[in-house]
């Protein structure tokens, strides 16, 4: 009389079971959703895009916050005790013009460009937050009273600034490395950003 | 390509295979003036110092296309025996050289820096006059940048009393 309900939870087990599986969706019962396979770009990317790029030791070796420019992807100081000077351009008769001309030198591994000089110690990155580096960007007592317009064609557009994607060989006859965006990417990026208001994320 | 240039005063036109020779080369091997040196090739000893525009510049990382028009002063332009640059004049007064390969480097350098700053310091030396040495003249080269402002001011003077 005891194994009564025994049997009868087993076999209410093996109906609950039987359900289960008969009752589940196959695989051909859902509807397949193509996900289109682009991401959106946002502020915040362009952002961050156009500050991998100024943060990057070919950006950031000219911009020194201590009037020493620095070399190599190790950003050592300069050799020789080179320094900003008076006008970001050197010392009086040894100034950046005295190693480096308007364009790269690849016979001496010597880097040019155009107006090849330290960025104005107004606009020092070294050791800044990206934060702080974008409020330099945009604060005109700082960055030589330039619009949002402006900005947009220096960053650009200038043959300095663009150097840094053709920065030529080092003393070693080897490649210097180049930012982790490419050109074109950047040069988006900085548009994008300022286009939706240039806002610094954290703020 | 045919690059025309001034050197030493004279106008001189050479045809260069390649236009970006570096100018120390076409001084030497082309136009014959061995006065100016090759230490390292990198821009980083000074001895190829001349002046382009009466600016300095190392001659071994400046391709010779952008030397086409433009005034080149190599040491043996400086001055001569009869009538030495201050800068010679002192360098021979301190007996500066010991082996001699570095010095018109830095000579070319030092008549540099006295066209911008006539009376240089300590500091001023130290910032501008960075070539390098192997025989560790530098001590003398010191005095004798101080010589050389003087002598200059004093030449300045004589000719400002001819006029
Ligand atoms: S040979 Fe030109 S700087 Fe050394
Ligand atoms: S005198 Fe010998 S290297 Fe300077």
């Amino acid at each position: 009389m005891k194994q009564k309900p025994v049997y009868t939870f087993l076999i209410l087990m093996v109906i609950g079971v039987f359900l289960v599986f008969a009752g589940a969706p196959k695989i051909s019962d859902y509807e397949i959703v193509e996900v289109e396979n682009t991401v959106e770009v946002t502020s915040d990317d362009s952002y961050n895009k156009m500050m991998d790029v100024l943060t990057h030791q070919r950006c950031m070796n000219c911009h020194p916050s201590d009037h020493i420019p620095k070399q190599g992807d190790t950003s050592h100081p300069h050799h020789f005790g080179m320094a900003r000077g008076e006008d970001d351009h050197g010392f009086e008769a040894t100034s950046c013009n005295t190693c480096h001309q308007s364009e790269n030198n690849l016979n001496s591994g010597v880097p040019g460009a155009p107006h090849w000089a330290l960025a104005p110690a107004s606009m020092a990155w070294e050791g800044l937050t990206r934060e702080q580096i974008a409020e330099r960007l945009l604060d005109k007592s700082t960055n030589g009273n330039r619009s949002h317009q402006e900005l947009i064609e220096h960053m650009t557009e200038d043959d300095l600034v663009l150097w840094a994607w053709e920065p030529g060989v080092d003393a070693d006859g080897k490649p210097r490395t180049i930012p982790p965006v490419s050109k074109e990417d950047f040069k988006k990026a900085v548009e994008n950003w300022f286009a939706d208001g240039a806002i610094i994320p954290s703020k | 390509m045919e690059i025309s240039l001034t050197v030493n005063g004279i106008l001189k036109t050479v045809d260069i295979a390649d236009e970006n020779t570096p100018l120390l080369w076409v001084v030497r091997d082309t136009l014959d003036l061995k006065g100016t040196k090759f230490g390292c090739g990198k821009a980083a000893c000074g001895a190829c110092t001349l002046l382009v525009d009466d600016e300095a510049v190392r001659s071994c990382s400046y391709p010779v296309k952008f030397a086409e028009g433009k005034k080149v002063t190599t040491i043996e332009g400086l001055g001569d025996r009869e009538n030495p640059h201050p800068v010679q004049q002192a360098w021979i007064e301190e007996i500066v050289p010991q082996c001699g390969y570095c010095q018109p480097g830095f000579m070319m350098a030092t008549a540099a820096l006295l066209n911008k700053v006539p009376k240089p310091t300590d500091e001023d030396i130290d910032k501008n006059i960075i070539n390098v040495c192997r025989c560790g003249t530098y001590y003398r080269m010191r005095k004798a940048i101080h010589k050389a402002a003087e002598l200059q001011a004093e030449k300045v003077i004589n000719e400002s009393k001819e006029v």
